[in-house]
C-alpha cells in the first residue's frame, strides 16, 4: 500500500536504460500480497520488461479490475496513471482509454476470477475488437481475496485447500483468446521469469490485442497437493514450446536458455522476436496448428507455455475505426465544432 | 358519401393513420405532415408503433394546429383506417362529426360503421390492382394514392407534396414520375367522387416561421458533435438507438478529416450496456469527451459503473431516452419514470446531475451543455429525454450556436503547471467549489500521475480506509453537488396573467401540452404561476417558488410522482403542498388530460377561479 513508502535513495551505479531511467523508476509501492505470491514475480517481470524496452513509465496506462491480481498495478510503474476499475470490466475501460489516446501503451492486468467468470464477456469482446494492448491474466485458479473459492479456470478434479473437489469443466483462457481473434497469445509461468520477461516485451511491441495467460500459484489457497496450479505441479507439467529473444533496435532481450532451432517473427514496428524452439514442429504463426497442438498437449496433461501465436501483420481497433493519427483527446474546438454557419445550413435542410 | 353537416374547421384538427407495420406507409404519412408545414401551418406528428418489424398495427397521428400546440390533443377528427386488425378501435376513437376514410374494395357491414361520422370509402386496392401488376408496387403506391385523395379532401396543396417528391427523388426521375402519377390518381379520384374539401381543411398560413422539423435523438446527436464528443459507445435499445445512429451520420458529415479521410471520432457498438459505460468512462478518464445513449433497462445495467464514476470523479454523459418501464415494460411507449433511477443511481450515497430537455432544440443545447458540465464537474451527467421527444419529429426552434463559445474542459492540470511546481492532489479542493484538479494520463514523466480507484482514498489519491478521510471526501462531493446547482440550466419561471397562490411545475416532454393547458385553464379562470424544471440539483429558486404558493401541481408522466418525491426530499417541502398530476399509460400526456385533472383537483383543494378584477 502506498503509505508504505519505499526509500527514495538507491545505489548511484544502478544501470540506466537509454532514457536514463533505472529499474527503480519502473517500480511501484511495496506489495501487500502474501509473501511468495506468484503475482509479485509478474510485477517484477513487468518492471524489467518496460525497463528493457526503454519505455518511459508515464507513457503507460495500467488498468485492472478487482481481485488480488488487479491490486498489482499499484506495485509497478509508479509514475504511470493507473485505474483499478470494476470487477470484470477492465476491458471496456481500457478500450475507451485506448480510443481516447492511441499514443499511450495500455497494460491490462486481471485475474482468472475477473476475466474468466464475471468478466468473460468483456474479455472476449476486447480481443475480438483488436484493442492495441497487453492483457495479462494472473491465473491461479482460485479467488484469493475472498479466501479460496474455485475460479472458472480450476481444473476439473483439482482439490481445494479444504479438500473440496472441483466438478466443473475449466475454461482455457489461451484457447478462448485464440478463438476470439487475439493476434498475440502466450502463456507464461510466474515461477519462470526468464521466459516471462521477453513474452511481456514482445506483447508490448505487438500491435493489436496481445494476451498472456500467466499461471501464478496462490501460496495461501492453491499451492497444496491436489492443486493443478501449485508451483510443484506447474513445474512438473510445464512444457515450454519456445523461448524468446525480443530484438528492439538495441540489444536483444534474451531468455537465458540453451540454443535450439531458431525462427524469427517480425513485429509491426520493425522489431523482431527470435524464437528458440523446443518443439521444432511448432510454428506460432500458424493459428490452426497451434490450437491443435494445444488441445493435444492439454489432453496429455501438459501445460504448454511460450509464445503460442503471433499474427505478424495484425491490425488494431484504430485501424478498423480509421481514426486520425493524433490522439482523439488532443483535438480542439477548431477540429471538432462545425460552427454556426454549418448549423444554419443544417437547419435549412429541416424545413 | 353520407354528408353530415359539420362546422368548417381550418388548421385545427387531428388526423390519425392506422396502418400495418412494414407496409411502407410511414413515408406517405410523413409527406402529409411535411406538406402541411410547407403551407406554413404548424403540425405535431407522432408515430405510435409496436415492438415489431412487420405485421403489427402502427399509427401515425398528425395534429394540425395553427395556434402551434405541440402536445397530443386527444381525440381524432379524420381517421385513415387502413388496418382491418384495429378497425373497431380506430372507428371508435373518432370524435362525433369526424371523418372515416377507408379502403372500400371489400364491403364493410353497416354494423361496423358509425352514423355520427362522415364515411368516405375509396376502393384503393381495386384501383391499385387495376393500375399495377407488381405486388410491392400495389402496396407502396396505395399509400401515395391515399395521400393524393387526402390532399384533395383536406385541401392540401399537392404542389407542396410534389416539391417534397422532387427533393426526395433528386436524380431518380423514374421514381419521381411514378410517385407523381400515383398522387394524381388519388387526387383525381377524390375530386371526382367526393365533396372536396371537407369541413376540416388546411389553409395556407404564416405560422411556422423559421422553426425546423426534427426528432430529439437526431438533435441530441448533433449536440454531441458541437459539444466536442469524440467517443460514443452504445448498445442498441429502443428508443435510444437512433441517437447513436444519428451521431454516426453526423460524424460522417462533420468529423471526417478532409485531407486524409480519417475520422475525428470513434463509435463502438458494445456487447452490452456495461461495456458501453465502461468505454465512456475509460475514454473520459483519458481526456476524450464521451457519451452513451440508452434507456431505462440500460441505466439499470450501468449502476455499478455509475457509482465508480461518481466516486472516482470521472466525466461521463448518459442519454436516457425514457420508455415505459419497469422491466421490458412498454418498450415503444413513452414515460418519464427514470428520475429516481438516474438521480440516485448506484449503491451507497450518490446523487447525480440530471438535465431535462423539453424538445429537440433543447436536446441539442443540453447535449453540448452536458459534455461541458461533465468535464467541469467531473461526474456523470444524465440527459433525460424520452421516446416522445427522442423519436418523434417536432416543429421546434432552429438549432443555434454561438461561435464564441469554447469547450469547457474543466480543471485539468497541464504539464507546464506541474513542471512549474504547482501542487497537485487529485482529490484536493483548492478553491472551495468541491471540484479538484485532474491530470490526463501521460502528462508528465514524474509528476501528476495518480491511481484511480473506487475504493476510498485521501486528497492525494492514496489508498486509505480511514473514516475521517472517507467523510472528508464524501463531504467534498456534496460541496461539488452544491456547486452544480449554479452551473446547470436554471428553471424557467413565469407568472400567471392574474395574481395567484397556486402554481404548477413540470419538466421535459410534458411541456408540449402545458402551454395549451395553461391557456385553456386561464380562459376558465384558473390562473397558475408556472415553473419548468430544466435540471437537478434544484436551484434555490425552486424551493422559493414553492414557498411562494399555497398549492403547487406537479405534472409528470409516471405512476409514483417521482419528481414530487424529489422535491419533497431535496427541498424539504410539506408533501400536502404538492398535488400530483400523473399520466403513465405510455401515450404522451395531453392538454385535455391535464386540464381535466387540474380543474377537478383545483375544485377539491379550493382553488377559486379568479376572474379578472374589473377596473
Amino acid at each position: 500500500m502506498t503509505y508504505l513508502a519505499k526509500p527514495k535513495l538507491h545505489h548511484p551505479d544502478l544501470p540506466r536504460n537509454k532514457l536514463g531511467y533505472t529499474r527503480r523508476d519502473y517500480e511501484g509501492a511495496i506489495s501487500t500480497l502474501c509473501a511468495g505470491c506468484g503475482h509479485d514475480s509478474i510485477s517484477a517481470a513487468i518492471v524489467q520488461a518496460f525497463f528493457d524496452l526503454d519505455i518511459a513509465p508515464h507513457r503507460v496506462a495500467k488498468l485492472s479490475g478487482i481481485g488480488c491480481s488487479s491490486k498489482t498495478p499499484t506495485y509497478f510503474l509508479g509514475n504511470s496513471h493507473g485505474f483499478n476499475s470494476v470487477h470484470g470490466r477492465m476491458p471496456s475501460v481500457l478500450t475507451g482509454a485506448n480510443l481516447a489516446n492511441r499514443d499511450l501503451i495500455y497494460l491490462g492486468v486481471s485475474g482468472d476470477g475477473d476475466s474468466a467468470s464475471i468478466g468473460i464477456g468483456q474479455f472476449m469482446h476486447v480481443l475480438r475488437r483488436g484493442v492495441n494492448m497487453v492483457y495479462i491474466v494472473e491465473n491461479n485458479g482460485v479467488y484469493g481475496l475472498t479466501k479460496g473459492q474455485f475460479s472458472a479456470t480450476a481444473d476439473k478434479g483439482s482439490k481445494a485447500k479444504r479438500g473440496a473437489v472441483n466438478s466443473d469443466e475449466p475454461i482455457d483462457m489461451v484457447m478462448l483468446a485464440l478463438q476470439m481473434g487475439a493476434t498475440f497469445v502466450a502463456r507464461g509461468f510466474s515461477g519462470d521469469k526468464e521466459q516471462l520477461i521477453p513474452l511481456i516485451a514482445a506483447a508490448v511491441l505487438h500491435k493489436g490485442a496481445a494476451f498472456i495467460d500467466v499461471v501464478s500459484p496462490c501460496v495461501a489457497f492453491n499451492n497444496h497437493p491436489g492443486s493443478t496450479k501449485s508451483y510443484d505441479y506447474v513445474r512438473e507439467h510445464n512444457e515450454a514450446v519456445n523461448f524468446l529473444d525480443v530484438m528492439v533496435p538495441r540489444e536483444p532481450i534474451t531468455a537465458d536458455y540453451g540454443p535450439g532451432s531458431v525462427q524469427d517473427v517480425m513485429m509491426h514496428d520493425g522489431g523482431t522476436i527470435r524464437l528458440r524452439k523446443v518443439h521444432p514442429e511448432f510454428d506460432p504463426t500458424d493459428k490452426i496448428a497451434a490450437m491443435n497442438f494445444l488441445q493435444q498437449q492439454q489432453a496429455a496433461g501438459e501445460i504448454v507455455t511460450g509464445l503460442l501465436y503471433a499474427h505478424p501483420d495484425s491490425r488494431d481497433l484504430h485501424d478498423a475505426q480509421e481514426t486520425v493519427a493524433v490522439p482523439l483527446n488532443s483535438l480542439r474546438d477548431a477540429d471538432l465544432v462545425p460552427g454556426a454557419a454549418a448549423l444554419a445550413t443544417f437547419n435549412q435542410g429541416l424545413r | 358519401m353520407n354528408a353530415k353537416a359539420a362546422a368548417v374547421r381550418v388548421n385545427d384538427f387531428v388526423v390519425k393513420f392506422a396502418n400495418v407495420n412494414g407496409s411502407g406507409s410511414a413515408s406517405a404519412n410523413g409527406l402529409f405532415a411535411r406538406a402541411i408545414l410547407r403551407m406554413g401551418v404548424p403540425v405535431s406528428a407522432r408515430n405510435i408503433f409496436p415492438s415489431n418489424i412487420q405485421g403489427l398495427p402502427t399509427w401515425y397521428e398528425v395534429r394540425v394546429s395553427e395556434a402551434g400546440w405541440r402536445g397530443r390533443r386527444g381525440g381524432v377528427d379524420l381517421v385513415v383506417a387502413m388496418n382491418p386488425q384495429t378497425w373497431d378501435k380506430d372507428v371508435a376513437e373518432l370524435d362525433t362529426g369526424g371523418v372515416l376514410f377507408y379502403d372500400s374494395t371489400r364491403p364493410i357491414p353497416p354494423s361496423k360503421l358509425r352514423d355520427d361520422v362522415t364515411i368516405i370509402g375509396m376502393p384503393l386496392t381495386a384501383i391499385c390492382n387495376a393500375e399495377y401488376s407488381d405486388p410491392r408496387q400495389r402496396q407502396l403506391f396505395k399509400n401515395i394514392i391515399y395521400l393524393g385523395a387526402l390532399a384533395a379532401l383536406v385541401d392540401l396543396d399537392t404542389a407542396e407534396i410534389e416539391k417534397l417528391f422532387a427533393e426526395q427523388y433528386k436524380g431518380k426521375e423514374a421514381l419521381l414520375e411514378s410517385n407523381r402519377k400515383a398522387l394524381s390518381l388519388g387526387r383525381d379520384y377524390a375530386l371526382a367522387n367526393f365533396d372536396c374539401p371537407l369541413p376540416i381543411r388546411v389553409r395556407r398560413a404564416n405560422a411556422v416561421g423559421d422553426r425546423v422539423f426534427i426528432d430529439g435523438n437526431s438533435a441530441s446527436a448533433l449536440g454531441c458533435i458541437y459539444g466536442g464528443a469524440t467517443v460514443c459507445a452504445w448498445y442498441p435499445i429502443t428508443p435510444s438507438s437512433s441517437l447513436a445512429e444519428a451521431f454516426q451520420k453526423h460524424c460522417r458529415k462533420f468529423r471526417v478529416d478532409k485531407a486524409t479521410g480519417q475520422n475525428k471520432y470513434a463509435i463502438v457498438q458494445a456487447e452490452d450496456e456495461l461495456a458501453s459505460i465502461g468505454i465512456v468512462i475509460g475514454a473520459a478518464w483519458n481526456g476524450a469527451r464521451a457519451f452513451t445513449a440508452t434507456s431505462g433497462p440500460g441505466i439499470s445495467l450501468m449502476q455499478e459503473f455509475i457509482g465508480l464514476a461518481y466516486f472516482a470523479e470521472i466525466p461521463a454523459v448518459l442519454f436516457d431516452i425514457q420508455r415505459g418501464s419497469p422491466s421490458t415494460g412498454m418498450p415503444t411507449r413513452t414515460q418519464q419514470a427514470d428520475l429516481l433511477l438516474c438521480a440516485y443511481a448506484s449503491h451507497g450515497d450518490t446523487k447525480h446531475v440530471l438535465l431535462f430537455p423539453q424538445d429537440p432544440t433543447e436536446c441539442f443545447t443540453m447535449a453540448a451543455d452536458a459534455l461541458d458540465l461533465a468535464d467541469r464537474l467531473q461526474t456523470p451527467i444524465f440527459v433525460l429525454s424520452d421516446l416522445d421527444i427522442g423519436m418523434q419529429d417536432w416543429l421546434t426552434e432552429p438549432l443555434a450556436w454561438d461561435d464564441r463559445r469554447r469547450l469547457d474542459r474543466g480543471k485539468v492540470m497541464t504539464r507546464e503547471e506541474l513542471e512549474a511546481g504547482k501542487e497537485f492532489g487529485r482529490y484536493l479542493d483548492v478553491d472551495g467549489d468541491g471540484i479538484p484538479f485532474r491530470t490526463y494520463p501521460g502528462t508528465h514523466p514524474t509528476k501528476g500521475s495518480f491511481f484511480t480507484r473506487g475504493t476510498t482514498k485521501d486528497r492525494y489519491a492514496r489508498y486509505t480506509e480511514e473514516g475521517p478521510a472517507y467523510v472528508d471526501n464524501m463531504q467534498r462531493l456534496l460541496r461539488k453537488f452544491e456547486t452544480a446547482k449554479d452551473l446547470v440550466p436554471a428553471p424557467v419561471i413565469e407568472k400567471a396573467a392574474q395574481p395567484t397562490r397556486t402554481g404548477v411545475i413540470w419538466f421535459g416532454s410534458t411541456g408540449a401540452a402545458m402551454a395549451e393547458t395553461l391557456t385553456a385553464l386561464a380562459a376558465d379562470g384558473i390562473h397558475l404561476d408556472r415553473m419548468r424544471l430544466r435540471a437537478f440539483p434544484f436551484a434555490d429558486a425552486v424551493a422559493e417558488f414553492i414557498a411562494a404558493h399555497d398549492k403547487v401541481f406537479v405534472v409528470e408522466q409516471n405512476r409514483d410522482a417521482q419528481l414530487r418525491m424529489m422535491l419533497v426530499n431535496e427541498c424539504g417541502i410539506d408533501p400536502d403542498k404538492l398535488i400530483a398530476v400523473l399520466h403513465y399509460d405510455g401515450t404522451p400526456i395531453t392538454a385535455r388530460f391535464i386540464i381535466g385533472e387540474i380543474a377537478e383537483k383545483a375544485a377539491v383543494f379550493n382553488v377559486k377561479p379568479m376572474r379578472k378584477v374589473a377596473s
